[in-house]
């Protein structure tokens, strides 16, 4: 399979990738590690005429101590996620669900920034910035702009990023006292997950819950997190899982299916998280 | 587009189509076919090559994405009529069936033990999620690779 033609421009710098985006337009679509754009080009799926590769930006590419907070440029590698003693130590959620990713060759190529831009509900690393209280940094040709990422997933693979615009970084708090726990649910090792849910816990009576393909945007599981925060054990909570989600029904799975495991995997998550 | 690209250490420069993927690149224009293309959409791990020397898929890559890196392919990976360590392990340990998932499995090897150079058979099973096996041979492919740790080690 082979993706239809399209124009290839390299850019070196972001401030390149913006003017081309704002030269192209509509047409024009951002490649950076591709682990999600290439399938869906190979398939047609995608076929945008322009591809603009911000792979190089290796300026993007970092986790640092921000002070109140962790930065991490949107172009920081899967790989180096999963192998950053400062993520280990201030935010492992992170570090942890960046190794559940995909496959060590998806990890190779893959980038923070690449999946939080393509919106997948079914990408493991949106629902733990999402149960992060994470910001999106985003670089526009008029400017920057910080998006919370309760506001940034809006639809199926759909963000509030603006044509024109790259995500440049993403901050996450330091939680280096949190317990946390990534329960993923697939079929075969390397698959998406059917269901996934993320538990961060930062003291014993708060948690922040999140769930992965359970609607078109990664979820809060916020009746888990009322139900903790008014005494309720692991298992009552848990059951408040699927409340107000709208899972998908396909091959895999259908929404009862899936209903049943975010009660189950949310209940695990928060387990193991304590 | 043109590009160049060191492959198996020898510096090629090609005129390619942007959408020429780097499986493709390698066996049809460098005429490398020990890289096999299978479910080519990033699932079996048949098309494992390494870039700079960490394994990547390259069905799921475009040969324009590779332009000024070197790549390693398995033709790449004797030297002086020796097999590599892992090839060696795997002739030793029967670690193939039919072999069309072999080339992909040893270069996803090379690179899980450059990174894990003592794993555990757990860090072996896990560190090859991304490479299918259909005759599913399996057991003996992680006894090979346990063996190729051991002996990199000694």
């Amino acid at each position: 399979m082979i993706p239809a033609p399209f124009e290839y421009v390299r850019a070196e710098t972001a401030d390149e990738a913006l003017d081309a985006l704002v030269e192209h337009g509509d047409d024009a679509k951002l490649l950076a590690g591709g682990m999600s754009l290439l399938p869906l080009m190979k398939l047609r799926l995608a076929t945008p005429s322009v591809l603009v590769d911000i792979g190089r930006l290796r300026d993007l590419s970092y986790v640092r101590d921000g002070g109140d907070h962790i930065a991490i440029g949107a172009m920081t590698r899967h790989r180096d996620l999963e192998t950053s003693a400062l993520l280990a130590e201030q935010c492992d959620a992170i570090r942890a669900v960046a190794g559940e990713v995909g496959d060590n060759q998806v990890r190779h190529r893959g980038t923070i920034g690449g999946s939080v831009a393509h919106g997948d509900p079914a990408s493991d690393l949106p629902a733990v910035l999402l149960a992060l209280d994470a910001t999106f940094i985003v670089r526009g040709s008029a400017g920057e702009r910080a998006i919370a990422a309760s506001d940034f997933f809006e639809g199926f693979l759909e963000t509030a990023l603006r044509p024109d615009e790259l995500l440049a970084e993403i901050r996450v708090p330091k939680l280096a006292a949190a317990r946390s726990s990534y329960q993923k649910f697939n079929r075969r090792a390397q698959d998406w997950a059917i269901v996934g849910a993320v538990a961060v816990r930062a003291d014993s009576a708060a948690a922040r819950v999140a769930l992965v393909n359970m609607a078109t945007t990664p979820l809060r599981a916020v009746a888990v997190e009322a139900a903790l925060a008014d005494g309720a054990t692991i298992a009552d909570a848990a059951q408040h899982a699927a409340d107000d989600t709208d899972p998908p029904s396909d091959l895999n799975a259908t929404p009862e299916f899936r209903e049943h495991l975010a009660r189950v995997l949310v209940r695990r998550a928060l387990e193991a998280a304590s | 587009m043109r590009i160049s690209v060191t492959v198996n250490d020898t510096v090629r420069t090609d005129d390619v189509e942007p959408r020429l993927l780097l499986g493709q690149y390698l066996r049809e224009v460098a005429g490398l076919t020990g890289t096999k293309i299978g479910c080519d959409t990033s699932s079996c791990g048949a098309c494992t090559v390494l870039l700079d020397g960490e394994s990547v898929k390259s069905c799921t890559m475009l040969a324009v994405q590779a332009d000024g890196t070197s790549v390693t392919t398995i033709e790449g990976l004797a030297g002086d009529g020796e097999f590599h360590p892992v090839q060696a392990a795997f002739r030793e340990h029967h670690g193939l069936q039919c072999g069309f998932c072999t080339a992909g499995m040893v270069m996803a090897v090379v690179s899980l033990l450059d990174e894990v150079p003592n794993p555990t058979e757990r860090d072996v099973r896990l560190g090859l999620e991304g490479n299918l096996c259909r005759c599913t041979g399996y057991h003996n492919i992680v006894q090979a690779v346990l063996a190729a740790a051991g002996g990199a080690t000694t």
